[in-house]
């Protein structure tokens, strides 16, 4: 909602300047989103009239013109616009005027010709951001006067950012309310006296749908001056609520939409055939609106129609068949009352938004329509004439807004907002916003207006209070709560803990979107099964993530097209996996690693990260929490078959994936070195048990190494299960310490190297009996593993 | 014998002389002091003489002895004393090059935020508790007083999947989980992503909200007030000047926005601030009766506020970045200056 200042302080004009005015309507609760003046600051501009123009003799594109500004002789000016011409009136720049910029008007010479002064256009005066040729002003402007006092420009342009609730404000009369209770003055209602009627003809209406319009009015006003121009005022104004002037019949409907925020429209009534018909509209039926639009319409949508057609979409806007042209000679004047939720989201649905579908959405006056009409017709008369008929109202009083008294307790305006007023005090406030009040033993019974569709329950009139009052006002404390002790749970370990662990070690915390694109998706998980957004905001960001490593890897190429060349990033968040017919949003850890191993660094040679550099990552993570996870060969469609491992719980469920991204999607990703990623599930990695302690052995523990000849495809991990599950009791820890494959090896063999630390809890342990737990060992891995001691 | 004492120390002075590490010196130990020392020899041959003699030849050796071993101790000293400087100086790094091993990366400037909020609020004892993304429209808009057809819902962009399941435009829908499953007293904040169907300079389809309330009896407005100041003045470390303005949210009433003293220009008036000196930072207000309605809790009872903001605008503001989008581009240069 824009308005102009001037307009406004016509209805009500408190004793304060521009800025605290702006500063009020913020502060109660109508945010002043901009605040301008209607036109940049000059001086020395007047209304002057061309009286002739001759051709400049040394430029094509130049004319000599005479322009009487006033005063006992015309002044010779040069002006180069095409629209100048005899008899037009035009904004002068006298000698000595200041124009927008600072730009002086002195006498000059253009091309050997004297001029004195400039005949300005719009932009020129810094009343629009663009305009062509002069501007024309009307034909009775008074010469001599200055424009700035001609067209009231010592004005501001108020803009609101209006919220939903606050539908009584789109219009001046609106405002005008509010800001008289916030400066306690008296709000007078703009008086709109009934026309006089000049003929009986009324066009009968019909209102199938009652419920969506309770109220139809329409007036006849004929033999209206089709050559009638509004007059500059009326622009001027509509022109500062960012309205263009076209015509005066629809100028004024749009003038009292602004002035009092009743949507009203005007058909051609020679276009109609009566009766009116306010009714749903038939499926497949279409309209042309005023915008050139052709809508096709569903079967419940509320149009106004004649007997032959739909003639405008309810609420939203008029038909092109049936609107005023600049040969109208008979009007048909109407206004309604919709039911807010009848029009709301109808517009939207038809991809239309209009002043009067955010008006009627939000919910109109249902008390304003008789008023709108009067007021309309009377501006419609005062311009063009015309012959004015009765106004022929249907209105179902039963499918009205009721509006239901409200109880306000004096204990609960101090309980809520902390603060006592006195009863008048209430009452008055409460009076000047429009509502009716009655005093009772607790407080007071309030009863909203019609302009009010926000003020059902009590606390709604705690707000006003609130706002009326000022927030800032009102008083705060200090936090004043039950106090509980706080929780230290041990068995859970916090997220923040993990991603400190990731930092420490390098990794840099990116946050990807959650929806990417399609293709990359299917790139790096084609198995999975994802969901679609039905209205993305673009196709690559279309689909929702079944993996975190699509925004990795997303953000590694960003990077690397950057000149880097090392990047480690990790993420957390959900991914969302579709499981029998469910969406499961599942919280992951993910990361990825790409470039050297370290930063490079003086004195040791640089290599790049590999499989094993990630993996002691993640099991620096598990080291914080879960000890039960295991890592196992397997395979996934975006990972190097042979470097690619599942991390498993103790119940054999996957919780987690690591390995190297395929050859062939480095290449398709461009990539130009092996990238690495891992994806874990939170919930498996955040649980941790409590320590519990263990006795100490007071006797000595020894090392013994072993090395071992097993089969290439023997994993590390079946050997250390195989040895924890031999359950040899002075077995302390268990480590591999080499491979070694190749010379003195046969072909599909490996050496494995093996330490093991014994330790027993109630001797030393003697050389024979270690030989002996080597020797159980080595049976049981000969017999699962099929492993030799190496010779 | 061969030589007097007095040649044999003057000889072995010489040679403690001409030592010249501890090695050549260890060896002239053994010349003189060893098993078959020259010193040693002359002991042995102590028994040959007569008693008498035995005496005082003995004294002359064993004066002779201890000046050797004097000798050879000081020598020894400064021998060691010059080896342990030639060492040193031979260790010398040059201590200003670069240290080796992993670096130490950093979080995200949204985590770094999101982790000071949370912890503002878990100071005074809130929970901090999470909700899904995909949500159901009842918990998105519904349950909060926001009908369908509401305008309120066209203000919120929504990403549908369905007519019923969106992309949660808000944290609110937590309130609402943490209502339907728990009693008042209730303190929690709410963090995490959430979604809106608008891209621009300054938006991004997806940003981060904390959502956070409080539910107990004899909640009033100024506590309200007084959560919101503490929380600002700690996020910013800083008395600034807090404005509270009257505005509309379906959820609360009364509603509020909450506006801060511009800190790009300590309200002076800049572009960031679009010249008011004020900065909006975060909405918030009483929990309306309706949304207690819906989760059955009684609003005669027990009252309480609630209050949401945006972790990017508060980042935003907290470390002056400029450009919103830059949050998702995820450029190393730009993590890499919150580290």
């Amino acid at each position: 909602m824009q308005v102009s200042e001037a307009w406004l302080r016509e209805f009500i004009n408190p004793p304060v300047n521009t800025a605290e005015l702006a500063e009020q309507l913020t502060m109660a609760g109508l945010e002043v989103d901009a605040l301008q003046p209607v036109a940049a600051s000059f001086s020395g501009v007047v209304v002057g009239e061309v009286i002739s123009t001759e051709q400049h003799p040394n430029a094509d594109k130049l004319k000599v013109c005479q322009v009487n500004v006033g005063q006992s002789q015309p002044l010779q000016i040069v002006c180069g616009a095409s629209n100048v011409r005899p008899g037009l009136k035009i904004p002068a720049a006298l000698i000595g005027a200041v124009l927008p910029g600072d730009f002086k008007i002195k006498e000059s010479k253009l091309r050997g010709e004297l001029s004195f002064g400039m005949l300005c256009s719009e932009k020129e005066l810094g009343m629009a951001t663009s305009s062509e040729g002069l501007m024309e002003l009307v034909d009775d402007a008074p010469v001599g006067c200055d424009i700035r006092d001609y067209l009231a420009l010592n004005d501001h342009m108020i803009e609101l950012g209006l919220t939903p609730n606050r539908a009584d404000c789109l219009s001046v009369e609106g405002i005008a309310r509010e800001v008289a209770v916030l400066n306690k003055l008296t709000f007078q209602q703009l008086p709109c006296e009934a026309s006089p009627i000049h003929h009986q003809e009324t066009l009968s209406i019909q209102i199938e749908q009652p419920n969506d319009c309770p109220a139809y009015l329409g007036r006849l006003i004929k033999n209206i001056n089709a050559h009638a121009v509004t007059p500059l005022w009326m622009q001027e104004r509509l022109r500062r609520s960012g309205i263009r002037s076209l015509s005066p019949v629809v100028d004024v409907t749009n003038y009292v939409l602004l002035e009092l925020g009743q949507p009203l429209h005007a058909f051609d009534a020679a276009k109609l055939s009566a009766p009116i018909v306010v009714r749903n509209s038939h499926a497949g039926e279409s309209l042309s609106l005023l915008n050139d639009q052709t809508v096709e319409l569903d079967g419940e949508t509320l149009v106004i129609a004649d007997q032959k057609q739909a003639l405008a979409f309810a609420g939203v806007m008029g038909g092109s068949a049936s609107a005023v042209s600049d040969t109208t000679q008979d009007i048909f004047l109407e206004c309604a009352f919709f039911n807010p939720l009848s029009i709301a989201g109808k517009a939207r649905k038809f991809g239309l938004h209009t002043d009067s579908s955010h008006r009627f959405e939000r919910g109109v006056d249902f008390t304003l329509q008789q008023r709108a009409m009067e007021r309309a017709t009377q501006l419609i008369v005062e311009i063009a004439g015309g012959s004015v008929g009765p106004i022929n109202a249907v209105i179902n009083q039963e499918q009205l807004p009721a509006r239901q008294p409200v109880n306000l307790r004096r204990q609960r305006i101090e309980k809520v907002l902390g603060i006592t007023l006195a009863n008048d005090e209430i009452t008055s406030l409460f009076q000047g916003l429009g509502m009716q009040v009655v005093e009772n033993a607790d407080g007071w019974e309030i009863t909203p207006p019609g302009f009010r569709f926000d003020i059902a329950i009590e606390a709604d009139l705690l707000e006003e209070i609130g706002r009326i009052v000022g927030y800032n006002n009102l008083p705060s404390s200090s936090l004043l709560m039950r106090a509980a002790l706080g929780k230290a749970p041990e068995a859970t370990l916090s997220l923040a803990r993990l991603q400190d662990c990731l930092v420490d070690r390098d990794y840099q915390e990116a946050i990807t979107y959650s929806f990417v694109d399609e293709a990359i998706q299917n790139a790096v998980a084609p198995n999975a099964e994802f969901i679609h957004i039905q209205n993305p905001i673009s196709s690559d960001l279309a689909v929702m993530r079944t993996t975190l490593w699509c925004g990795l890897l997303n953000a590694a190429q960003y990077n690397v097209n950057r000149q880097q060349t090392r990047v480690r990033l990790f993420e957390t968040g959900l991914r969302f996996v579709r499981h029998e017919d469910e969406t499961l949003q599942q919280k992951m850890l993910a990361g990825l690693a790409l470039g050297s191993a370290y930063a490079e660094q003086w004195g040791e040679k640089t290599r790049n990260v590999d499989f094993f550099d990630i993996k002691a990552d993640i099991e620096a993570l598990l080291s914080l929490s879960a000890h039960d996870l295991t890592f196992r060969p397997a395979q996934h469609p975006a990972l190097h078959p042979g470097q690619t491992a599942e991390i498993i719980d103790a119940f054999a469920n996957v919780v987690g994936l690591l390995g190297m991204l395929h050859p062939n999607l480095e290449k398709q990703l461009g990539f130009d070195s092996p990238v690495f990623l891992f994806e874990l599930e939170q919930d498996a990695i955040l649980q941790r048990s409590i320590p519990k302690f263990t006795q100490l052995s007071k006797f000595p523990s020894v090392r013994r190494d072993m090395a071992l000849l097993v089969r290439q495809q023997v994993t590390a991990q079946e050997i250390i299960d195989c040895i924890n599950n031999s359950k040899e009791a002075a077995v302390r820890e268990v480590a591999i310490f080499d491979i070694y494959q190749g010379k003195g090896i046969e072909e599909g063999f490996k050496s494995v190297a093996l330490s093991l630390i014994l330790q027993d809890f109630t001797q030393t342990l003697t050389d024979s009996e270690i030989d002996a737990i080597f020797r159980r060992l080595l049976e049981n891995m000969t017999a699962q593993l099929n492993a030799k001691l190496r010779a | 014998m061969s030589a007097s004492i007095e040649e044999i120390l003057t000889q072995a002075l010489q040679a403690l002389a001409h030592a010249n590490d501890l090695t050549e010196l260890d060896q002239v130990r053994v010349n003189y002091l060893g098993k078959k020392g020259l010193f040693t020899q002359h002991m042995k041959e102590l028994g040959n003489l007569d008693p008498e003699q035995r005496k005082s030849v003995g004294q002359v050796i064993n004066t002779a002895k201890t000046a050797f071993q004097e000798a050879l101790d000081s020598r020894k000293q400064s021998l060691e004393a010059e080896q342990l400087q030639a060492r040193l100086a031979n260790e010398y790094v040059d201590v200003t090059l670069p240290g080796r091993g992993q670096s130490v990366a950093g979080l995200h400037p949204v985590t770094i935020t999101l982790r000071r909020i949370s912890k503002i609020f878990a100071s005074v004892g809130f929970d901090v508790v999470e909700g899904p993304e995909i949500e159901d429209d009842y918990h998105n808009f519904g349950a909060l007083n926001i009908p369908e057809h509401h305008p309120a819902r066209a203000m919120h962009d929504t990403f549908y999947f369905d007519a019923h399941t969106v992309l949660r435009t808000h944290t609110s829908p937590v309130q609402i989980r943490v209502m339907e499953s728990e009693q008042p007293p209730l303190k929690v904040i709410a963090p995490g992503r959430v979604y809106r169907c608008d891209s621009d300079l300054t938006h991004t389809p997806m940003f981060h909200q904390v959502e956070g309330f409080l539910v107990d009896t004899d909640v009033s407005f100024a506590d309200l007030k007084g959560v919101v100041f503490e929380f600002l003045r700690a996020f910013f470390e800083k008395d600034i000047q807090v404005r509270f303005r009257p505005s509309y949210f379906p959820f609360t009433e009364p509603s509020a926005e909450v506006d801060i003293e511009c800190v790009i220009c300590d309200g002076k008036g800049c572009r960031v601030c679009s010249h008011t000196g004020w900065l909006e930072v975060m909405g918030c207000g009483m929990i309306h009766p309706e949304v207690f309605k819906s989760v059955n809790i009684d609003n005669e009872r027990y009252s309480g506020f609630a209050f949401g903001m945006g972790v990017e605008r508060l980042a935003m503001l907290r470390y002056g970045i400029n450009d919103l989008r830059m949050f998702f581009e995820n450029d190393l240069k730009f993590l890499q200056q919150f580290n």
